[in-house]
């Protein structure tokens, strides 16, 4: 489903490169439920944009449900984006001047769905996470377990194969987190592939195998702190 | 998908009241000042024979002595009697008017209705199918009514509702400067500006209400009015001016294609050289055939002041639509971050540009409204001018059809960088920072 090889990302400016990838390597099956834990600034979020395509990458391939990504136009990356990727952001990210119903209609939208149909899939996806009677509330009058109930239900709405969910419990409170999580478990369940970057290892327990990020690079944890030229994936 | 990005601009409009009504208001202002001074324009210098204007022309010549002369000065706008009369008689034009101003004193048949003075027009037949002259009753008189001096008139609309309260007058007689005349037509409302068929009498004069055949006002001795350029012995005298050195009389001819015209211009040098042959011209001979438009632009009918105002109106236009593009800056980048969930949820940078692209132009719906109301009211205030042309400035379709498609086009274009600069956004970025 998702397949990095040799990947990297380097910041460059006048005086300094940074690599925020380095041969990076990581293959996440169809429906897998995939942890990416690491450190901060270790270059999981870096890692998760450019797998969502809302970033480019300077080397190695990238090959996202058996399509070579690095040369797609901007036109085709945003297609595949809304038919293919769910985001789920540890901020929500909701558009605050648009009612719930609203919001989980963006994506659809961008797909040039009918109304009938986009309204179905609108109360379908608010229906599974329990929010259908809030359709009409903005997102101010939501608790932050909500909102984020809300950002699932606008990844879902699209149907994707793929949902990238950054640090998705990261401004909830324990109660909260763990309905979430829950949530993303039944999704999983359901045949959803999942990637979910993370810094709480209790969350990453629960995925199905965890990936470690440090420096920019996969490492295995049982040879910690050496690190290997390719990736090798830790399972749970 | 335009129905969803019109629902995000009005959504995106209404949340900031404030900042919309800035902007709607710097468009509206500078819209309202482009086009209040536009439309004054527009009147003043106008084509006054639309569709008509490219085959009428104005055969010049110059029949003055040589104290003065100057080889680069403009030829007179008028002719003597003696010229008029060859030319019209040598009948070379598809159509030819020989034609004069007056002013007649009105009778009427109501005792109660006080003799009034109008201005008059006293020309040959030609001048109105030539000018497209509208008529509501009757026509014009004839060629033959022309050379028989015949005591008929054709009246305007204003003075046959004055006269016979709108109804159909042909037949009936006219009562001028202590003469009858039978009325043979009532003109449908006409209005030509600038005045362009004798700008002597006024370039924006109102136009004539009496038309009688320019051979019968002459000898029924009607009183003329406009200008005359006399030289050596000349006089302006009424009772010689058939044989005056003086030019006092306007011709006019219609040529339909670029043939008529070559060929007109070979007569009319021909002419204008056979008069110095026989010493009649005392001038190097010299002779000009410009069309309606070629004689405004060169006698310069428009007044200065007014293409000066319209050039600062659009220099604070300028300066209202930068200020809009900074305004309309601040907003698209402020919402940095709804552009990153977008992208994310798949819109393209096509998508998100026409989205905020179709905000300005919204923008620019709203400021061509209030744009209107300002042209409007600013050209209440031009019409309170004591000016000649002052009550001619109206808003007419084609300057309403402009000013909506000046203010949509304009706020698209101050619209077109901010909305570039959002959409390249990286949304990474934004949603990392969020």
């Amino acid at each position: 489903m998702l397949k990095m090889t040799h990947l990297a990302k380097v910041y460059r400016t006048e005086v300094v490169e940074t690599y925020a990838l380095r041969d990076f390597n990581i293959d996440v099956k169809e429906g897998e439920f995939v942890a990416v834990t690491g450190p901060s600034g270790s270059g999981k979020t870096t890692f998760l944009t450019i797998a969502g395509l809302l970033e480019t990458f300077t080397g190695g391939q990238y090959h996202l449900d058996g399509v070579e990504v690095s040369q797609l136009d901007d036109n085709a990356r945003s297609r595949i984006r809304n038919e293919k990727i769910g985001f789920i952001f540890q901020a929500f990210n909701l558009i605050p001047d648009l009612n719930v119903f609203d919001n989980v209609e963006v994506p659809l939208r961008y797909r040039g769905m009918k109304a009938a149909e986009r309204k179905q899939r609108i109360m379908d996806a608010l229906e599974r996470v329990g929010l259908a009677s809030r359709a009409k509330h903005y997102p101010a009058e939501l608790s932050g377990g909500q909102q984020q109930r809300v950002a699932i239900a606008r990844a879902l709405a699209g149907s994707p194969r793929l949902l990238l969910a950054d640090e998705p419990t990261g401004n909830l409170d324990t109660q909260m987190a763990r309905g979430v999580m829950e949530l993303l478990e039944e999704i999983h369940r359901e045949g959803a592939t999942i990637v979910m970057v993370t810094h709480d290892p209790e969350l990453a327990a629960r995925a199905q195998r965890n990936v470690h990020v440090i420096d920019g690079q996969v490492v295995d944890l049982a040879e910690e702190p050496r690190f290997h030229a390719h990736a090798h994936v830790a399972h749970s | 998908m335009f129905g969803y990005y019109v629902e995000l601009a009005l959504r995106s409009l209404r949340r900031s009241r404030a900042l919309t009504a800035l902007m709607v208001l710097a468009v509206a202002l500078g819209i309202g000042a482009s086009m209040t001074t536009l439309t004054v324009l527009h009147v003043l210098s106008g084509d006054p024979l639309p569709g008509r204007s490219g085959s009428v022309f104005m055969p010049r010549l110059d029949p003055r002595d040589l104290d003065g002369y100057d080889a680069s000065a403009a030829l007179p706008t008028q002719v003597t009697w003696a010229d008029g009369m060859n030319l019209l008689r040598a009948g070379r034009a598809h159509r030819q008017a020989l034609m004069v101003g007056g002013a007649t004193a009105v009778q009427s048949d109501d005792a109660s209705l006080d003799p009034f003075f109008v201005p008059a027009r006293f020309t040959t037949a030609d001048f109105f199918p030539m000018f497209g002259v509208p008529f509501r009753y009757g026509n014009a008189w004839s060629n033959g009514d022309d050379e028989g001096r015949a005591r008929v008139a054709v009246i305007s609309d204003a003075l046959n509702d004055r006269l016979f309260h709108g109804g159909d007058s042909v037949g009936r007689t006219l009562h001028i400067d202590g003469v009858d005349l039978r009325i043979v037509g009532v003109l449908a409302p006409w209005r030509v500006v600038p005045h362009f068929y004798d700008l002597s009498t006024g370039d924006y004069a109102t136009t004539e209400q009496v038309y009688v055949p320019l051979r019968t006002a002459r000898d029924l001795r009607l009183k003329r009015n406009g200008g005359v350029e006399c030289w050596g012995s000349g006089s302006a005298d009424e009772d010689g001016m058939e044989t005056a050195s003086c030019v006092w009389l306007q011709f006019w001819v219609q040529l339909d294609d670029a043939g008529a015209v070559a060929a007109y211009r070979t007569f009319l040098d021909g002419y204008v050289h056979e008069q110095v042959a026989r010493g009649r011209f005392l001038r190097p001979a010299r002779s000009e055939l410009p069309d309606v438009m070629q004689y405004l632009d060169e006698r310069r009918v428009v007044p200065g002041d007014v293409r000066l105002q319209v050039w600062l109106a659009l220099g604070f236009f300028v300066v209202c639509l930068v200020n809009t593009v900074g305004l309309m800056l601040a907003k698209f980048m402020r919402r940095a971050g709804e552009v990153g969930v977008r992208r994310a949820m798949g819109a393209s940078r096509r998508s998100i540009f026409l989205q905020l692209l179709t905000e300005a132009v919204a923008i620019g719906v709203a400021g061509g409204v209030g744009g209107l109301l300002v042209a409007l009211a600013g050209l209440a205030l031009v019409r309170q001018q004591p000016s000649a042309a002052a009550h001619l400035a109206h808003l007419d379709a084609t300057m309403l059809a402009t000013t909506f498609a000046v203010s949509i086009a304009a706020t698209a274009l101050a619209g077109v960088v901010p909305a570039w600069r959002a959409c390249r956004i990286p949304p990474a970025l934004q949603l990392k920072s969020q």
